[in-house]
This record gives C-alpha cells, structure tokens and sequence, in this order.
C-alpha cells in the first residue's frame, strides 16, 4: 500500500471495528438503507463500537440476513468480495445473503474510499471481525438459552448448534444477541476453515447489470431536477474574456446560463460556464451554441515543451532515493554497460461512464448521488465547501460505471453542489466524453534514464534508474515536500530485485496548469515500462537469456521466484518459440502483489506486428474470490495494451488534441490477444487485485516485439500499425 | 416541440420532444427506461445500443424521427426476467465488471446470433468491435457469446 497516497485519501477516524447487528428489519430499498439503521443506535453506547457505528449486519427475525457493502462498486466487485469477509465469519452463506450498498458515511462505515487496490486487503482483517463478532454474540446467546459454554457452539448456515448437534436459527437468537456487549476481540477463522472465501463466487451485481436494472450515478433522477452541461476553460487557467450566451439562451428547453467554476482541490479554480435546462440534449445544445472567449496563456504548454522541459531537467542529479552499495564506482569500473532513456505520455482514465452528479442543497443540508470512487473524501470536500457539518450531508452511492482513479477527484461533486446552491433546485452535472477527454485530470508523463552494467558473469552489477516526472502530490496537495522526498512516485523500482549496486533518484518537473491525478497503478504504469524493458536490454548486453537473468536477481526471495518460475512454466519459456515470432517477459511488483506476463507477437501477412497470446502469473497471498480476481487482471491486460498501443493525450497552446473515442482510441476485442491467467495458491495475507497485473505488460510486449524484431521500442505509446 | 408515437418493448408511448433529439435520451430522459447508457455521443463506444425493427442502432446518434413508426427494443425488453439466453450466457461467464457497457454488447450480441446462431471468432470480431469496454470484458464477452451459441471456446 501507499502509505502516502492514502495518507490523504483516508478521512475516517475509526481504527477498531464496530459492529452493531439488529434484530428488526424494515423494508428498505436499495439505496435507501437509512431507514433501517436509525434502530442500531440502541448499540451506540456499547464500548467497542464507541461514538460511532458499523451497521453492516441486519438480521431478521425470519433470519434473513443482509449485509451492507462499505465500499463503492467501480466494476472491481467490492459488492461481493466485502460483504463475503463478513458473511464468512458470520456463518452465513454469501449467496442466500441479500447486499446492499452503504451511504457515504464513515461514521458508521469506517474507510470507504476505493483506490491502491486496497479494498480487500485494506479492510481484511477489520470486515472478518465485524463478522466474527456477530457470531460470538449469537453464540453466546444460544448458549444462554441452552445452559452451555459458547465455546461449546458453533455456527452453519445461519445457525447455532450445540454439541447435542440441537440449533437455533440466527433469527431466532437476534434478539437476545442485540443485548449483549460486543466482543473487542473475536476470534477469527483459521484460513484453512474458510468455507467460502478462496472459491469462485457469483456476483450479485451482475443480474442487474444484464438487464439494465442496475442504477448508475448517471440514472438518478428526484423531482424537480435540472440539467447543467459545462464549459470549462480549455486551456485550464485562461479567463473568460467575453461570452455571447444568446444564441444558447434560445435553444428551446435552455433555462439559464451561469458563469461558475471548477475547483480541484490546490489548484486555482477553472473558469466555467454552465448551461442549465430542463433535460440534458438542451443542455448540451446550448453549451454548444456559447460564444465564449477565452484568454490564452502567454506562454501555452505544449506537449514538445513538456518532454523537453523533462529532459532539460534530466541533466541534473535530482534528489537521491534509494542507493546500496556504490553505484557510480561499479559503474565506472564496468566494462560491459549499457544507458537508455524512455518516454511515458499522459493518459485520460476515460470510465465509460462519464462524471455526473446530482445534487440538492437546501439551506445546510445537502443530498447527493454521485458516481465516486471517494464518498468520505467527497463528504469533507462538500462540508467545506458549503461550510456545513459533515452529518447535513446525504451521501449516495449508486453502482459507478469505472473508476480508474479518476473519480478519487471530486470536482464533479463541487460543481453540482455550487449549482445547486446558487439555483435553489436538485441540479444534475453531466460531462460529455469530450468534457472527459480534454479536461483532465491526467494520468502524468515522465521520461526515464537508466545506467546499468554487468559483472564478468553477465549478472546485473550496478543500476541507476532517474524519474524525470510531476509530482500529483505537489500538484493536488501543494505537498512541497514530494519534490525532493518522491515516496510512490518511485514505485515499483525497488521493489522486487535485488542488485548490489543500486541507486535511483527523483528530479521534480512542474506541468502547471495541466492537472494531474493518480490513473490505474499510479507511478508504476510509467516506470515499470523503463525498469524492466531495460532490465531486458541488460540481459541482452551479456547475451543472456531474459528469463535467466531475473532468475538471477530473484535468487533471494523464494516467493517471488516461485512466480517467476511458474511463469516461465506455463508460458512454455524453454521450449523453442515459432518460426517468425518473438517472445518477452516482464515482472513487477507492487500493491501487494506480484505479477508477470509472458507475451507472444508474431508478423501478420502485411508485415504488421500482431500481439498473439499473454500468459499471466500473479501472486496475490489469499485471494478471496478467484473468478473476480481473474476478471481484474483481465481488466489490467486490456488496459494496459490500450495505454501501449493506442493513444496519447497530447497538447497544443495549452489545449488537449484529443476529445472522443475516435482520436482517443481504446482497444477493441478483435485486438485482443489469446490470455491466459494463472494464480499462485498460498495463504498470505491477500495483496492487492485491481492494479498490479498492469505495469509489467507494456514492457513484456516492448520485450517480445525486441526478441522479433531486434528494435528497441523506449516510447509508449507504440505504432504498430505501420 | 412535436408529439411523437413510439413503440418501445412492446409497449406505447407519446413523447413531446425536439425533433433532432436523440432516441437514447428520449428513452432515459422521457419514457425513464435507463437501461441504454451514454458513452461517447458519436457512435464509438455502443453503450447506446437499442434495436430498432430488430437491428442494432446506436441510438445516441438516431434522431427520434427515425424511430417513429418502428419497433423499439431496449436492454428492458430483452427479456421480463434476464432469461434471454445472452443474458444468461453472460450471467453463466459472469462478464459485467463496471457493467456500464453492457446493455449495449447484450444487445448487439443478440442480434449477432440471430444472424448467425453459430458465430465464428470472426464473426463475433466483426459485430463486437463496435463496443467499447473500458474495464476490459472482451474476453468474457466472446466466451459467453460461444455459449449462448451452445458452442464450447
Ligand atoms: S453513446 Fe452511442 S455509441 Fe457511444
Ligand atoms: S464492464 Fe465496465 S465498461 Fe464494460
């Protein structure tokens, strides 16, 4: 995890794990759980759940159970993996259980943000808890009525039995366990017990997202409600010089158009116009129709300035990271060495669904919807901004059509809340892909320089790796800090091999006014592509073979090689490769988890590089639902070939040129390569899962096209189109 | 503003809407079927998709005047109960993650087999790559494709 990262993205106070679980259930419906957890305040006063409270478990007096999901559903599947650390401990089996979707508020939910793929592994011991606990007290309730020790019971299916193999259902016992103290350490199943975490589930999602049942960010509709398209200043920090609203004013459902603004945390706000009408094609109609000029920057970046910026900057030392041994010396003394310098672009995130949000503010209290990867972060945004306490806000969470961390940025959620407030009506913000594309914030660019040499075995020696890039933390935070101390900006470079001489360092580049933020695996999508395509370049320089040399620097750490090796196993390293094909492989580290690919390439007809096959190995610790595990590394392939292959968001006097899907262009399924996944089994703690299978794969794919074509690919995105 | 009659999953409504507004927010916006999703606007990504007479539009693109007179079918009408075989295929393949594309690739993907019960990768290439899925279901989406065809992949 990242402990900087989330440093700022963690807003709750709660370290211990509450639990309340209730013993009525009232009708409620899906995003309208409220309702029913007014009743558990009768546990507020309860020690181990304090001041505030984790109303995750209700049970009825039929028994039916419900859980309710702390964390927001982005499509990584949180709806069933969170609610199954519970019900596992609970003794209920997660498919008769009923899920439903907690507010933003934690207060009663704990951490609910989703980002660093720590949804599982962040709440792993703390959700099992909440479960465990719940069945102690309903333990300790059937062994009140039968005399027993609780020790003596055990839970099943929804019930308690004693060692006459006599039961009580939970519905039964709920009651009487209501009334009891929480425990403050429950005791947690043995891993090899697990009866449910570990196996291939079914989401409960997914009949609702076949069936067009499921409601979205975007869906959500009150009484009332207008529509606001927004026109954002292009260039980020130029004003409004003139605007002509007429023509837009005429379009027939067009209501009003207000000059507001865009805020994103630091930065200074963005100058914006909305078009407010009674349904969205209006809205977007007259956002179309504005004359707005805008002030254009005396000096406008440019995706030329930028890189040469970052390469200027890379002539100096920047501030040291790591360092073992004595790199400068080795390196000087090597004779076998090898330098390279790579290119990594900015990326929009693109969600297929793009940012909206409804708001109602009515004096100082506000309900919101809204698509979010950050519901407590957005609630303390919100309180700040409309200067209200964090309880006047009704925060819901509908599903969220992607996330990628684009949504950890809640300036979609000011928007609505400053319309709303300043037009005294529900106001729905929509952004439309063109919105998306250009507007940010970006997942940054960097340039790479890496120095490596070898011994007189062809083993990796000495390796200095230096990131040239901005710094989200400064850019979001102002943490000035980040310039010189880089923290993740750094990841996933030391993580995983182990050279003695090895020195990495940070040199700061400023891209003000683009706006930045963490896109899928952060840092690690841009230096794991330099870091282990020069890893490879250094296996070539001793005319080694790639897999061999990582073997080599992997020597230490039995984990980790173990991954290696089932890799090399499954991906038929040994074997002799096709005539006219080309093989590559790359590993990484980070959020946890371990994770390579091994991918294949070959020449179609016309001469054009194809991508034929990807074999996956990733070491994840215990992995609570492998089915969905599978689909999010599946998720990881496809975006990262995307990001390899297709395109880069560049810039021109300070404007974004790309704006839709058809210059910003994402990978289709006749793109897609033959995948093959493998998960190594074991009974660590779980790593993460939404991220860690994406770095390695554009540097396996550089690698595989080298091992074809004997070209260096040290530039993503790649054309191989010609 | 002009009335308009439209038939949507069997069922009659009249709208009174501009004549250059797209079906798809006719659909979510008016009627409130929400099923068919916004994603691009220009015809790229196919989260829009709806049949129209049987044939797949992307209706963020097909003016409203263009449905009048037609059968409309949205993700809603597919099925009462999610037993549409797709549907079920792609239960069976669990292939939604973020599930925002979805509707549009069920419903294309139904067309498909009616057009070909047995459709070859190629085939499935063809009629899916009018689909974008961010979070990455494409091979997913060919598996429960072949099983709804009650072909083995
Ligand atoms: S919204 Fe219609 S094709 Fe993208
Ligand atoms: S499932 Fe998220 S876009 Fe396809």
């Amino acid at each position: 995890m990242n402990i900087s990262r989330r440093k700022f993205i963690q807003t709750s106070g709660l370290a211990a794990a509450g639990l309340a679980i209730g013993y009525q259930f009232i009708a409620c419906t899906a995003d309208e759980p409220e309702g029913t957890i007014q009743l558990f305040r009768m546990n507020v006063d309860n020690e181990a759940v304090g001041a505030a409270l984790n109303p995750y478990i209700l049970i009825e007096k039929t028994g039916a159970v419900t859980i309710f999901t702390p964390k927001p559903e982005i499509g990584t599947g949180t709806f069933q993996s969170l609610p199954l650390l519970i019900a596992e401990e609970l003794g209920v089996n997660p498919t008769s259980i009923t899920v439903k979707q907690s507010r933003g508020d934690n207060q009663r939910f704990g951490d609910q943000d989703v980002g660093g793929s720590s949804a599982v592994s962040g709440r792993w011991v703390q959700l099992r808890q909440v479960g465990a606990a719940a069945r102690e007290m309903l333990c300790t309730a059937a062994a009140a009525r039968w005399g027993v020790a609780a020790g003596d019971c055990r839970v099943e299916n929804g019930q308690v039995f004693n060692q006459k193999n006599e039961s009580l259902s939970f519905g039964d016992l709920v009651e009487d366990a209501a009334k009891l103290p929480v425990p403050k350490e429950p005791k947690l199943k043995d891993p090899k017990d697990f009866l449910y975490i570990g196996k291939p589930q079914p989401r409960k999602d997914i009949e609702w997202k076949v069936n067009g049942s499921a409601n979205f960010g975007i869906d959500m509709k009150v009484e009332g409600m207008v529509y606001a398209v927004i026109e954002r200043s292009p260039n980020f920090s130029g004003k409004i010089k003139s605007l002509d609203d007429t023509a837009a004013r005429s379009v027939k459902g067009v209501l009003d158009v207000v000059r507001t603004e865009r805020w994103l945390l630091q930065r200074k706000p963005q100058e914006s116009v909305a078009v407010i009408a009674d349904n969205f094609w209006a809205a977007l109609k007259g956002k179309k129709a504005l004359q707005i000029e805008w002030e254009v920057p005396a000096e406008p970046m440019s995706t030329e300035k930028i890189y040469n910026n970052f390469r200027e900057l890379a002539k100096g030392d920047g501030a040291k990271d790591k360092s073992k041994g004595n790199f400068a010396k080795t390196f000087a003394a090597a004779t076998v060495k090898t330098e390279a310098e790579y290119e990594l672009p900015f990326l929009a995130h693109s969600p297929l669904e793009p940012q909206n949000c409804l708001a109602h503010v009515q004096g100082d209290k506000v309900e919101i919807w809204s698509p979010s990867q950050t519901p407590n972060w957005d609630v303390q945004h919100v309180a700040g901004f409309l200067k209200i306490p964090p309880e006047n806000i009704t925060y819901h969470v509908p599903f969220v059509g992607g996330g990628f961390g684009r949504r950890l940025i809640g300036d979609y959620v000011i928007e609505a809340c400053r319309l709303s407030k300043q037009l005294g009506k529900p106001v729905k913000v929509m952004w439309t892909r063109e919105d998306d594309t250009t507007q940010g914030p970006f997942r940054p660019g960097s340039v790479n320089q890496l120095k490596g040499a070898l011994d007189a075995d062809g083993h990796l020696l000495a390796l200095h790796h230096k990131v040239v890039a901005p710094s989200i933390n400064y850019a979001l935070f102002n943490d000035v800090e980040s310039k010189t101390k880089p923290g993740y900006i750094m990841e996933p470079i030391a993580d995983l091999y182990d050279i003695p001489n090895f020195e990495t360092s940070y040199v700061f580049a400023d891209v003000e006014p683009m706006p930045i933020n963490w896109w899928r695996s952060v840092y690690s999508s841009t230096n794991a592509f330099a870091h282990e395509s020069f890893i490879d370049e250094m296996a070539r320089a001793g005319g080694q073979d790639p897999f061999e040399f990582r073997r080599h620097l992997l020597r230490n750490d039995a984990r980790r090689l173990k991954t290696l090796e089932m890799l090399a196993e499954k991906s038929g390293w040994g074997q002799p490769k096709a005539e006219g094909t080309g093989r590559g492989v790359a590993i990484t580290h980070c959020f946890g988890s371990t994770a390579g690919h091994v991918v294949e390439v070959s020449k179609n007809s016309k001469g054009k590089i194809k991508v034929d096959r990807v074999v996956t190995v990733v070491d994840a610790g215990i992995i609570v639902n492998p089915d969905n595990y599978r689909a999010q590394v599946e998720g990881c392939i496809v975006m990262a070939l995307t990001a390899a292959l297709k395109d880069a968001i560049t810039f021109e006097n300070g404007v974004a040129k790309q704006d839709n899907f058809h210059n910003y262009r994402m990978l289709r399924i006749d793109e897609m390569p033959k995948v093959e996944i493998h998960l190594m089994q074991n009974t660590e703690a779980p790593g993460g899962a939404g991220e860690p299978a994406l770095p390695p794969l554009a540097p396996a794919l550089a690698n595989a096209i080298f091992d074809l074509t004997g070209e260096r690919l040290r530039k993503l995105p790649m054309d191989l189109t010609t | 503003m002009s009335n308009f009659k439209l038939s949507i999953n069997g069922k009659s409504y009249q709208v009174d809407v501009e004549e250059d507004m797209p079906l798809l927010w006719v659909v979510r916006d008016y009627i409130g079927l929400t099923g068919s999703k916004f994603g691009c606007g220009i015809m790229q990504c196919g989260a829009c998709t709806m049949h129209l007479n049987g044939e797949p539009v992307f209706s963020c693109s097909t003016p409203i005047t263009a449905a009048v007179g037609k059968k409309i079918t949205t993700i809603e009408g597919l099925s009462e109960d999610s037993s549409h075989p797709v549907q079920q295929a792609w239960i069976a393949e669990q292939v939604p993650q973020c599930g925002y594309c979805q509707s549009g690739q069920i419903m294309r993907a139904a067309w498909l087999l009616e057009q070909h019960p047995k459709p070859t990768d190629g085939q499935i290439d063809e009629a899916m790559s009018a689909h974008i899925c961010r979070c990455g279901t494409y091979d997913r989406v060919r598996k429960a494709i072949h099983r709804a065809a009650g072909v083995d992949s």
